[in-house]
């Protein structure tokens, strides 16, 4: 019902891209430091730790940076960004909206016939739509570049091994698979955390309710998500 | 001219307000008093439109606004100003993008014209070289005029204030009161003002209903208010010792 009333009684076209474009820039933009120091060291410990799984002389060194990619591309970039953002995003947009609505400006564009929902919401799940992707993609880089400074600076790897670990045995249907997972994500996170964020009621108190509630939910359906994901794409 | 019909809302079981009627003119300050609790800012909420009330129906020059089309809302909804409690300014526009969003969203008016048009709003509100500040950065008594500002920008046939005064001193809460007054005289509109102060009762109460219990007790002016014989109205009128001694005179 919260979603289907953003679609009745919409605005102009152009004030939606102006509040994506704002909303993109507040989510994705302001995202990037935070996703690009955890994909970073999430690499550079994933290289690390399967090193030192490694131990038979059996089994190459490149597998080291082959495991760092997919686990990189299917699990680590998509999920844990997007954990991390359902932290930083979710609680940003819950509580916003739930300021927003305890101070009377969800209702003060109410009585101006905005529908509030629709103006506030719709652009926030656009777009976390448009900029989880990408976020999602400059994770993986920095991911798989973290592996491989790690990996080369204390030597358990030579460059040269890494890169050929990282292009043999590829199967490019990760990449649209981590696609599809971060838009999903994109969408419980953003909606998950705006439903809780417009809803709230009371003061202060509530609000960091909403924002942990929100973080909470968005966490368990991301995690939740994943594993349906897997299982239905990946499980044949 | 506004008319409510036998308003009715209850939340959780407990009825808030009970069979509330009346009529409130064009170009009147008319005023909703009553102790705390007594469900003004609900019948204010379902007047505007924020609240959809049990049963009964409100009615803008002949219009049902309670139980319109959507499109009915929408359109009365667009000849509305409303002045909330705590301002209810957008944290994250300046003072001029808060007066201009309503132009912004509900107008096609050439920019120049917006300008023109936030400059006199905010001049007959009587703030000048605050269109840069933010919200934070003003004082609640500028936050209120900016909230009114807002309110009249679009040229409402209807403005609708809850506690207009609430944490402003008594100066600051005076003028306030005037520049309803003055705006609503200025531009023939139909005010509805909900108050607890006595003040604004004195000064601007063209039509004031009083509510106790979510009930309608007495209606009537500021120059019978204080003559009234129902104890619940004198003792709200009356509640202040400055008020007292008078009536003791």
């Amino acid at each position: 019902m919260f979603l289907g009333s953003m679609f009745r009684n919409t605005e102009a076209f152009a004030i939606y891209v102006k509040r994506v474009i704002d909303e993109a820039i507040l989510i994705g933009i302001d995202s990037v430091f935070i996703v690009s120091i955890v994909s970073t060291f999430i690499g550079a410990v994933t290289c690390v730790q399967t090193a030192y799984n490694l131990v038979s002389p059996l089994i190459p060194t490149y597998t080291i940076s082959l495991i760092v990619r997919d686990m990189t591309i299917l699990e680590l970039a998509p999920t844990i960004t997007c954990v991390v953002l359902s932290g930083k995003v979710g609680s940003s947009i819950a509580g916003g909206l739930g300021t927003m609505r305890i101070t009377e400006q969800i209702d003060a564009l109410e009585v101006m016939g905005i529908n509030s929902a629709s103006y506030l919401v719709l652009p926030k799940i656009i777009a976390a739509l448009l900029v989880f992707p990408m976020l999602v993609v400059l994770s993986g880089f920095l991911s798989i570049y973290g592996g491989y400074l790690a990996g080369t600076l204390t030597g358990v790897i030579t460059p040269q091994e890494y890169i050929y670990g990282i292009r043999s045995d590829f199967i490019p249907f990760n990449v649209p698979f981590a696609l599809i997972k971060s838009v999903v994500f994109a969408f419980l996170i953003a909606s998950i955390s705006a439903f809780e964020g417009y809803y709230t009621e009371g003061g202060a108190l509530e609000v960091g309710q909403s924002s942990t509630k929100a973080v909470t939910k968005s966490c368990i359906s991301v995690l939740l998500a994943d594993y349906l994901l897997a299982q239905l794409l990946l499980g044949s | 001219m506004i008319e409510i019909k036998d308003i009715q809302k209850s939340f959780n079981g407990k009825e808030v307000l009970s069979g509330i009627s009346g009529t409130f003119k064009d170009s009147d300050s008319s005023l909703i008093i009553g102790g705390s609790g007594t469900g003004k800012s609900v019948l204010l909420k379902c007047i505007v439109g924020l609240v959809q009330p049990d049963s009964g129906s409100v009615f803008y020059d002949g219009r049902d606004f309670t139980n319109g089309t959507e499109e009915v809302r929408t359109e009365i909804r667009r000849e509305m100003g409303v002045l909330f409690q705590g301002s209810a300014l957008f944290d994250s526009m300046t003072v001029e993008q808060n007066v201009m969003f309503p132009l912004n969203m509900l107008t096609k008016m050439p920019h120049a014209e917006k300008k023109e048009r936030i400059n006199f709003c905010l001049q007959r509100v009587g703030l000048e070289n605050v269109n840069k500040r933010m919200p934070s950065e003003i004082s609640g008594g500028m936050k209120k005029r900016v909230g009114i500002a807002r309110a009249i920008v679009l040229n409402p046939r209807y403005l609708f204030c809850d506690e207009p005064n609430s944490g402003l001193d008594p100066v600051t809460s005076i003028k306030i009161d005037e520049l309803i007054q003055e705006i609503t005289d200025e531009f023939k509109m139909t005010t509805i003002v909900v108050t607890h102060d006595m003040n604004s009762v004195l000064t601007i109460g063209e039509y004031i209903m009083f509510l106790y219990k979510g009930k309608k007790l007495w209606e009537g002016d500021n120059k019978t208010v204080t003559s009234s014989s129902v104890k619940e109205l004198n003792d709200f009128v009356f509640a202040n010792k400055l008020l007292r001694d008078m009536q003791g005179k």
